[in-house]
């Protein structure tokens, strides 16, 4: 009997070092070329962005008028200079910090709240999942961008104002995705085997539900990043946002509106910084979400 | 409810009475009023400490959201589920979190019912944490279980569900469900989504453990041949209803409703030489969303009546703990065929 | 009318109708290549129904897939030959295929909630495959296709040529699959578990609507199952497939009464049945071998209680062990077991 047993012992694997799912989420995204290509771009700007008092040829705010709209290449200013005579390496560096703040920023904000919201809402269901979900479908049937005039207007121009309204505008599209996967991930039989051990709710969605959903929330967060930004950049253009002198992407593009038709490319480079974070960014999601699609 | 002729011992460990479960679908402001899903409807059935209840029946039939029932997984409309005695849920008796300590179960989807980003060990340990056992001794209870499963803890503990194979997560599945050290298993097609090597493997397992930690189990499948060799008694279902239950010599040897022997004889042969030649029914199960009048199964029965149709048959206790829902069964129903032998098959 | 398919086209011919010689099928689209198909050979003769036996993983239904050349072109290579009616499979050019899958060869998969297109109405799905195949106007086409499904017994065959698929239940779609692989009359019929997902009831309904219909036309037909039951009661032959090999095939009547490879005894000995009731089912130990690291020799040697030193160093070899029943193993050799 006992013998017999022992046959039934299915043949052991051989001794692989387990790893972890986000082990080999990682390799996986290290992997995908343009995944790396973007971590390095947008390391290159986040690292310039945080050192850039270090690294600028010279002050952001100080320009001579005399220097104004200079060309790019110009001895002494690498991108040219501005229709104040300020040099635009230096404004561009700076300008990174401000940008890269209106993409994190809101972004982390909305990512807790609506996180927890979404959450929540898609684990209880019933009456709480209805009051929160169309609560936040009133906020989510305005148009991005004008709700987010109407915030920044409302509370005033400056900078902590214009992320409160970008976090508000945030908020609604994360809550639908957490919402959206909690309730899938609810429905999966291990969580049926979690409540059917004893455990509470809240242990529940801390041992089990979290780590299926972060995921998936974290990619859709990061896509939202070059949208924060972008609409940051088109507050400030508007006037609503940060104010001058401070230099930011945004805003630097309203004031070299002027200098279109003489210094085009100078003009543009604002746009171009923008344009290379969002697209970095959004590829970046798009590479992580493949490495976290692992084929079971 | 208890005979003298119970086999181990005196008291059944669960019962249930009259257990039922609608759901509502569809309906709402412009699709008219919801219709209800019928999936149980009026259960009432009892395990013996110590035995196999197998429970067959195709799509539609109510088994697994019957499972789910008696896990608390979902909230009944009515009825009552007693366990050794005493009322689940209520005011008096036993909460639902103190049943849970007594029951647990096993799923179908052996992939499904582990948590992905958990470790094996963790997936185990985390009930026995949760009733407040210490986490050393959850990990001591976990590597036991691992090993009495045939799962080598050294080589399994730090592995992820993806790893393993079909039937090394039922495995795993299994020992999860023993880690609360329940009385009772629930064990959900447990078998169904495996090899046939490897489903041997694990129904061997699965007595093994019965045997050793002296478990009770309810069995629920729709593969005949694996319910006969595991049960002591057997349940049909179909449509949410209790057709026939019985022993299981009973039940194979000497069914009584038609749906029952149809089941039987619709299970292919294995003998090339003796081929089935005809399909025992046609048609398909119906939906149980408006299930049909009085007997569920008339629709598809040869020997349906008019009585069939107008007034649903009792499971009435035949002989002793056997029951049949079936007009043919009971004298004076009406049907011209009581109490005749037709046993043409 | 539905032509019923008779006898062989051509006058006297010798070659089996299907003729597969050393099929290997290779996966190379994730990081390990993985060996699907170890060398497969067999042959049908017109007419015949063979039952394909295996468990997941043992390259069943890669080997149907191959004959009708509808595996992933980038992630796939397949070696070997394959021939169907006289003619090369895998030499077929794209328009050639287009012809022959639908046509001379057909398919029934197991979902036929997947295999059937959810927009489009079912008999315009029938329609759309005779007249793709055959010179029949779209008029006639339609009257076929009723036919075809009174032929395959569903009820209100006319109101059911105009309903979708998800209008319709699992075994009913089922045969809506059948009509289809059956509308252009093919000569040979692929069947993949077309059983597995539907309840038991209906499952023997669909068999024995298989097994009549191929009566019927005298369809050569190789049947993919994991079932013994579902391949006593459909074929004639049958073939037990391991890893990507075949290591037995034969009668029906002979493979599953007295088997000789010692893979088929475990997988019949561990198919439970109810007589088995209070003793322990015999199982075969271990688990099926990872078909990206197949180990040398026999790939069924780590599991089999007959291993030897020389099943782990060299390939079995295939032996007669009567007139049309062959093994792939060493142990017919040895003495009697």
């Amino acid at each position: 009997m006992i013998a017999s047993k022992e046959k039934d012992r299915p043949v052991v694997p051989p001794e692989v070092v387990s790893r972890g799912y986000w082990h080999g989420v990682i390799s996986r995204l290290l992997r995908d070329k343009v995944s790396v290509a973007c971590m390095i771009i947008l390391g290159a700007i986040v690292l310039s962005a945080i050192f850039a008092p270090l690294i600028a040829p010279g002050d952001p705010t100080v320009g001579s008028v005399l220097e104004r709209l200079k060309p790019i290449g110009e001895p002494g200013y690498l991108l040219g200079t501005d229709e104040l005579g300020r040099d635009m390496l230096t404004r561009l560096l700076y300008g990174g910090r401000m940008s890269l703040i209106t993409g994190v920023v809101p972004v982390t904000l909305a990512l807790i709240i609506g996180g927890a919201l979404g959450t929540i809402a898609g684990y209880v269901g019933g009456w709480t999942n209805a009051v929160i979900m169309r609560t936040i479908d009133v906020i989510f049937a305005f148009p991005s961008v004008l709700l987010a005039v109407a915030i920044s207007g409302a509370l005033g121009a400056g900078l902590e104002n214009m992320l409160l309204a970008l976090t508000i505008v945030l908020i609604p599209p994360i809550v639908r995705i957490s919402e959206s996967v909690t309730t899938q991930v609810r429905e999966l039989d291990f969580v049926d085997a979690a409540r059917a051990s004893g455990a509470g709710s809240l242990t529940i969605i801390r041992a089990h539900i979290l780590g299926n959903i972060l995921g998936p929330i974290f990619v859709y967060s990061s896509s939202l990043l070059s949208v924060s930004i972008i609409l940051a950049s088109g507050l400030s253009f508007i006037g609503l946002g940060a104010k001058p002198p401070t230099p930011e992407w945004g805003l630097m593009l309203n004031t070299l509106r002027s200098a279109i038709y003489t210094q085009p490319v100078i003009s543009a480079l604002p746009g171009v910084m923008i344009f290379i974070v969002s697209l970095a960014s959004n590829l970046l999601s798009d590479g992580l979400r493949s490495a976290m699609d692992v084929q079971r | 409810m208890n005979t003298p002729e119970t086999q181990k011992n005196q008291a059944a460990f669960l019962e249930t009475v009259d257990l039922r479960k609608h759901f509502e679908v569809g309906g709402g402001f412009l699709s008219g009023p919801p219709r209800m899903v019928q999936a149980v409807s009026d259960i009432s059935f009892h395990v013996d400490e110590g035995t196999t209840l197998g429970v067959v029946g195709e799509s539609g039939c109510g088994k697994s959201t019957m499972a789910r029932l008696l896990m608390g997984l979902i909230e009944r409309d009515s009825g009552s589920i007693r366990i050794l005695g005493q009322e689940v849920g209520g005011t008096e008796g036993m909460s639902l979190r103190e049943a849970r300590r007594q029951m647990q179960m096993v799923f179908q989807d052996s992939f499904g019912s582990l948590n992905p980003r958990m470790t094996i060990e963790g997936s185990i340990m985390f009930g026995p944490l949760v009733h407040g056992v210490s986490r050393a001794d959850a990990r001591r209870r976990t590597h036991a279980l691992l090993d009495r499963v045939g799962l080598e803890p050294s080589r399994y503990t730090a592995r992820y569900p993806h790893e393993l194979s079909g039937g090394q997560r039922q495995r795993v599945n299994i020992a999860r469900a023993l880690a609360m050290e329940p009385r009772m298993l629930v064990l959900d097609e447990p078998v169904s989504a495996l090899d046939k090597s490897v489903e041997a493997q694990v129904l061997n397992l699965l007595l093994d453990l019965k045997e050793e930690f002296g478990l009770t189990y309810i069995f629920i499948s729709h593969d005949l041949n694996v319910v006969q060799y595991i049960s002591d008694r057997v349940m049909v279902m179909y449509l949410g209803k209790i057709v026939e239950i019985g022993s299981v010599e009973e039940i194979y040897d000497d069914a009584r409703h038609p749906y029952t022997r149809a089941l039987l004889n619709a299970m292919p042969s294995m003998d090339p030489a003796h081929r089935t030649e005809s399909a025992p029914i046609t048609g398909e199960p119906p939906s149980p969303i408006d299930p049909p009048s009085g007997c569920r199964f008339h629709t598809r029965c040869p020997f349906a009546e008019d009585i069939c149709e107008k007034r649903e048959p009792e499971l009435q206790e035949k002989q002793t703990r056997r029951a049949v829902a079936c007009h043919m069964e009971h004298p004076g129903s009406g049907h011209s065929q009581v109490g005749s032998s037709r046993h043409d098959q | 009318m539905i032509s019923e398919y008779n006898s062989p086209m051509d006058g006297v011919s010798t070659e089996p109708f299907v003729s597969i010689k050393e099929l290997k099928v290779e996966f190379h689209g994730g990081r390990q290549k993985v060996q699907a198909v170890n060398g497969v050979n067999l042959s049908l003769e017109s007419g015949e129904v063979l039952g394909l036996l295996g468990e997941s993983g043992s390259g069943k239904s890669v080997t149907l897939r191959a004959l009708l050349r509808i595996l992933p072109p980038r992630r796939s290579t397949t070696t070997g030959s394959v021939m169907v009616d006289g003619r090369d499979v895998l030499a077929m050019s794209d328009a050639e295929l287009t012809q022959y899958r639908g046509g001379l060869a057909s398919m029934i998969f197991q979902e036929p909630a997947l295999a059937l297109d959810p927009v489009y109405r079912v008999g315009d799905q029938i329609v759309e495959c005779i007249v793709q195949h055959t010179k029949i106007g779209r008029k006639a086409a339609r009257a076929r296709a009723l036919e075809l499904l009174e032929l395959v017994k569903i009820p209100s065959a006319n109101t059911r040529l105009n309903a979708y698929p998800h209008e319709m239940s699992g075994g009913m779609l089922q045969r809506v699959m059948i009509a289809l692989a059956l509308s252009c009359s093919p000569k040979l019929l692929l069947a993949d578990e077309p059983t597995t997902a539907l309840d038991a009831t209906v499952q023997i309904q669909v068999l024995l609507l298989l097994r009549e219909m191929q009566r019927k036309f005298g369809m050569t037909t190789i049947f993919v199952t994991h079932d013994v039951g579902v391949v006593a009661e459909i074929s004639d032959r049958v073939a037990v497939m391991y890893a990507g090999t075949i290591v037995e095939e034969g009668p029906v009547s002979e493979v599953l009464g007295s088997p000789g490879h010692p893979y088929t005894q475990g997988l019949l000995d561990s198919t439970v049945h109810g007589s088995m009731r209070g003793s322990r089912i015999q199982a075969i130990p271990g688990s099926p071998p990872d078909l990206a690291n197949l180990p040398k020799g026999c790939p069924f040697a780590p599991r089999c209680k007959y291993a030897e030193q020389r099943c782990t160093t060299e390939d079995p070899p295939v032996v007669k062990l009567s007139e049309d029943h062959v093994v792939k193993c060493v142990r017919p050799e040895m003495a009697p077991a």
